[in-house]
């Protein structure tokens, strides 16, 4: 299988990793480090390698930020290592590596204060993050999504998690079991360790064959990487590359966590060169995928080595065993030229000639799952390790992720946990310590990815940054994308050395979901693009398509912006008469026999003592006083209201009366229904609004003294009232949404001889704004309070309790600086909705413009605007600010058109 | 994401429940008797607990709202009562 890594043609073999291939084809330098540039090599074999992040570009589409080791390898791939100025092999910035010591940990922290962030900027910039974006591919494609659960969740399929899935499924428990590799078997298969007279992989299969006769299910190439509420797990679940995973949401009555352990690096000067290898992953590389990771090897090991040396040297390599850790030998220098290893030179003056280093600093148990639940750890000196506390009622922690490395006492675990009981036993497989040497005067790494080294660590320290989480975040120790996995247990020995206290005592940063980086469209699934937030659609929407609208979304719900012209359509609607399509507009139906008292409260403005077939404008306040939503208020019977609140409110006011229904009331008097999505409202307005109504002849009387302004009448299923959000006579007409292209067409029919025109959102927008009728959200904001829009009589007058009512005799509400709604006019162009409105000369901002728009009408620009005590300023000459433009306006009552609403009733 | 029971419809998701408010605090009436100190604690103040609380939630889809009994630290749910009839909670 031919791909090509940074440029060079190579050859791997069906089952492959990218990493095995580049082993196999002995590429040392698979990348340059984040911060120094230094060329990096494989560290690890699978989900703890922190150097080899590539970006894979295969049959056209590039897939920035691969691991390497989690990575299959695809005939045709083009693979290229992220962090290198040119390509790993040679990185001309690997110059900065020279000047390590002026950009220590934290440096750029430092240019915020001296000399100038600024000054650094545009280079941190650049050199940040790390694969680069294929800028022609849109969107990822869509991953599936899907709900499951289990009795028994099992994660982790090597000895333990395979012996407790398969018990607990024999016992007849519910059982899935998840692991994150292809096949089953874990450790043992890395290890090529023999069970029960068996090959690793016969047992593995075996064990799984079992599962499966036994009713569990088993989940390969999935990874449990979030532990949330309730027994909520996130999996991942591969797919063919370069597919997102698809997300499972599982929920498990319990789990068994057999999550293994990781293997962590030992800290020497230099142990970052290419050829230092995790001494697990180098068996890895042998058994999974036969291949050696170097002839000459030195194994340098903190526990027993030498049968790990003597499956090295069966497949052909040469291979000497140094005892590491606490009393035996420790690295001094590693001899690194041209590309190349070439051997280590030991304290004791020992010289090591080889071309690989297998290092092993111990075991890290993988103990992420419970932790992120809450679980605490308890820190063990045998094996210098945290295990899990056994302190999560629904989790049992087994094998080397509770730090029992030892294959027969991980299965005698296993065996307990399927039982539900907590497992006791005690392995003894004693590693010695071997944590980082303080005070050295060159480099060791502590962690890989973002290059923090233990004289990072230290200057933490000097600089009192000694809390393990100050430490993470000044470091960035445990910050990368492999999120500190061999890295935090070194950092936080060296901190415990500094602050010469026991290891327990520093104790590990939060451990927070994701175990392993997460694509975005994996959590995304479905929910993108046009389904991320589907807009509400009127029933209506295929008639005015054809009849010429561009449509735009409008507080969730897609609605004609325009037909033809807007400054036509609002002409139309001051000389004429237009046709609107109001559906959107709430129709919440309040009945029953404390409907009015229960209005009365909810309501600024007193409502009781509307009339049977009348309608009042009135606000709806929080318990803060602040206006939450304006409307119409139509009684229709006694008993029976409809509550007619701003087209983007209504889901939220529909609740609000629900909440102060069932809280203040009794539930079985009044009922509150949202109707909104029954009904499609169609308006008609301008001064023709009444002879064309007349011509439609729905036989109800349109005289002013059977339906005035504010009232509404109830004919044949329809709903007709008289209301107006443009200042001229309007009717709103409401029928069964079913029955609405019905009435269109008659009224577009009837309206060829009154100048009828369609009108659309944005034409409205400037018939109100003309007459200084406010969109509550847009002309108001989280201060505003009614008696700021010019409605102070309810204040004033109301005896009665209503929402939000003692708010608006605080201090605050009385204040005579309040933001208060005005309108401004001005020459030239429309104002800067937003611009910033200034006493004349000053600088201070004393409020903002809100709306503003070229009135057709008028023929010059309109504005309403938020001003400090406004409403005592009328006439003042102000100053609009926008982007460094200055612009003059006056101050004017909120209302430009027909201030005396004569056009009401014309 | 946590499972909630509902009194009326049972046991479902997180998503579909509303935090409305601690359970024990009554509205202050009359406004023109009310002081700003009492109108303030009203409004803004929360004993947010560690541990045991009790709260009142709504199931958004049938509306209702309800008494939950929960544990803030460890998430366990004790058990819910509807606010129409004396269920013990």
């Amino acid at each position: 299988m031919n791909f090509t890594f940074d440029g060079m043609d190579l050859t791997g073999r069906p089952g492959d990793s990218l990493a095995s291939a580049l082993v196999r084809a002995d590429v040392r330098i698979v990348n340059r480090s984040f911060k120094y540039h230094r060329p990096r090599g494989l560290w690890g074999a699978w989900v703890e390698e922190p150097n080899a992040i590539v970006d894979v570009t295969l049959n056209g589409i590039r897939t920035p930020n691969c691991r390497a080791t989690t990575t299959p390898l695809l005939a045709g791939m083009k693979v290229e290592s992220v962090n290198s100025a040119l390509i790993a092999r040679c990185d001309p910035m690997a110059v900065l590596d020279r000047f390590a010591r002026f950009i220590p940990a934290a440096f750029y922290y430092k240019t915020f204060l001296w000399p100038s962030w600024r000054l650094f900027e545009p280079t941190i910039r650049k050199m940040a993050g790390l694969g680069r974006m294929d800028g022609a591919l849109g969107f990822a494609p869509e991953a599936p999504q899907r709900h499951d659960g289990a009795g028994v969740l099992v994660i982790g399929a090597g000895p333990a998690g395979l012996q407790a899935a398969l018990d607990a499924a024999n016992a007849g428990q519910d059982v899935l079991l998840v692991d994150d590799r292809d096949t089953p078997g874990g450790s043992l298969i890395d290890r090529a360790e023999a069970v029960d007279g068996q090959s690793a992989a016969d047992w593995s299969t075996a064990m799984i064959a079992a599962l499966s006769a036994a009713g569990g299910r088993y989940l390969p190439a999935t990874t449990a990487f979030g532990a949330y509420d309730h027994g909520m797990f996130l999996l991942a679940e591969r797919r063919r590359f370069p597919l997102p995973p698809a997300l499972i949401r599982l929920r498990a009555d319990r789990v068994i966590l057999a999550s293994g352990a990781i293997e962590r690096p030992l800290t020497f000067i230099d142990n970052d060169r290419p050829g230092v290898m995790s001494l697990h992953a180098g068996l890895s590389y042998l058994n999974r995928h036969a291949t050696l990771p170097g002839k000459h090897i030195a194994i340098l090991s903190t526990a027993e080595a030498e049968p790990a040396a003597r499956q090295l040297r069966a497949a052909g390599a040469s291979v000497e065993v140094i005892e590491a850790g606490e009393g035996r030998a420790e690295v001094g220098a590693v001899h690194w030229r041209s590309g190349h290893l070439r051997g280590l030179t030991l304290r004791d003056g020992r010289r090591i000639d080889c071309d690989t280093v297998l290092a092993s600093g111990g075991w890290t148990p993988a103990v992420h799952l419970h932790s992120q639940t809450g679980g605490k750890l308890d820190w063990r000196e045998d094996i210098q390790a945290y295990v899990p506390r056994a302190d999560r009622p629904k989790i049992i922690t087994i094998g080397a992720a509770a730090g029992t490395y030892a294959t027969d006492d991980a299965r005698a675990e296993a065996a307990l946990a399927a039982k539900g009981n907590r497992p006791t036993i005690r392995t003894d497989l004693p590693v010695r310590k071997a944590w980082p040497r303080l005070g050295q005067s060159s480099r060791a790494w502590v962690d890989f990815q973002n290059d923090v080294t233990v004289k990072d660590v230290e200057l933490a320290g000097r600089e009192n940054m000694r809390s393990v989480e100050h430490l993470k975040r000044y470091t960035t120790l445990g910050m990368a994308n492999d999120q500190g996995k061999i890295a935090n247990m070194a950092g936080l020995a060296t901190m415990a050395a500094i602050r010469q206290v026991p290891i327990s005592q520093v104790g590990t940063t939060t451990f927070r979901p994701p175990f392993d980086p997460v694509s975005l469209a994996t959590l995304a699934g479905p929910r993108r693009e046009a389904r991320f937030s589907p807009p509400k659609r009127l029933a209506l929407e295929a008639v005015h398509r054809t009849a010429g609208a561009t449509f735009r979304e409008y507080g969730g719900w897609l609605r004609p912006t325009v037909y033809t012209d807007i400054r036509a359509e609002v002409r139309a609607a001051r000389e004429h008469v237009t046709l609107f399509d109001a559906s959107p507009l709430g129709k919440i139906d309040v009945y029953g026999p404390d409907a009015a008292r229960f209005l009365d409260f909810i309501y600024y403005n007193t409502m009781g003592t509307l009339k049977p077939g009348r309608a009042r404008y009135g606000f709806l306040l929080t318990e803060g006083g602040i206006v939450l939503d304006d409307g119409i208020l139509f009684r229709l019977t006694d008993n029976h209201f409809s509550v007619s609140c701003s087209s983007s409110h209504v889901d939220q006011v529909a609740n609000i009366l629900d909440l102060w229904r069932q809280d203040q009331f009794d539930p079985s008097r009044v009922f509150i229904q949202d109707a909104t999505p029954h009904w499609a409202t169609l308006t008609l307005a301008g001064p023709k609004a009444r002879a064309l109504m007349a011509r439609l002849d729905f036989g109800i009387p349109l005289d002013e003294t059977s339906m005035p302004h504010l009232s509404i009448v109830q004919k044949d299923g329809m709903r007709i009232a008289r209301v107006s959000f443009t200042g001229d006579c309007s009717y709103e007409i409401s029928v069964r949404a079913t029955h609405a292209a019905t009435l269109w067409h008659r009224i577009v029919t009837a309206g060829r001889n009154f100048g009828l025109a369609l009108q659309g959102v944005e034409a409205l927008a400037i018939l109100r704004m003309e007459k200084g009728l406010i969109f509550v959200g847009r002309d108001t904001d989280g201060t505003t309070m009614p008696h700021d829009l010019g409605f102070p009589a309810p204040r004033d007058k109301k005896q009665a309790e209503f929402v939000g009512k003692r708010s608006l005799f605080t201090q605050t509400a009385n204040r005579s600086d309040r933001m208060q709604l005005v309108g401004l006019s001005c020459d030239g162009a429309a104002l800067p909705v937003g611009g910033h409105v200034l006493a004349k000369g000053a600088s201070d901002s004393q409020g903002y413009v809100t709306s503003a728009a070229y009135s057709p009408t008028l023929a010059k620009p309109i504005a309403l605007a938020l001003i400090a005590g406004g409403l005592s300023r009328m006439g003042e000459a102000v100053e609009v600010y926008h982007l460094g433009q200055r612009r003059t306006a006056t101050i004017c009552p909120a209302c430009f058109v027909d201030p005396e609403w004569e056009r009401l009733n014309a | 994401m946590q499972v909630f029971p509902c009194p009326f419809c049972g046991p479902r998701s997180e998503p579909e429940f509303l935090f409305v408010t601690e359970m024990g605090k009554t509205r202050p009436e009359p406004a023109a008797s009310v002081s700003a100190e009492v109108w303030a604690a009203y409004l803004h103040h929360v004993q947010n607990l560690k541990g045991e609380v009790a709260e009142v939630w709504q199931h958004i889809p049938c509306g209702q709202l309800y008494l939950m009994r929960r544990d803030s630290t460890t998430m366990e749910v004790m058990g819910v009562q509807s606010l129409r009839n004396g269920d013990a909670l």
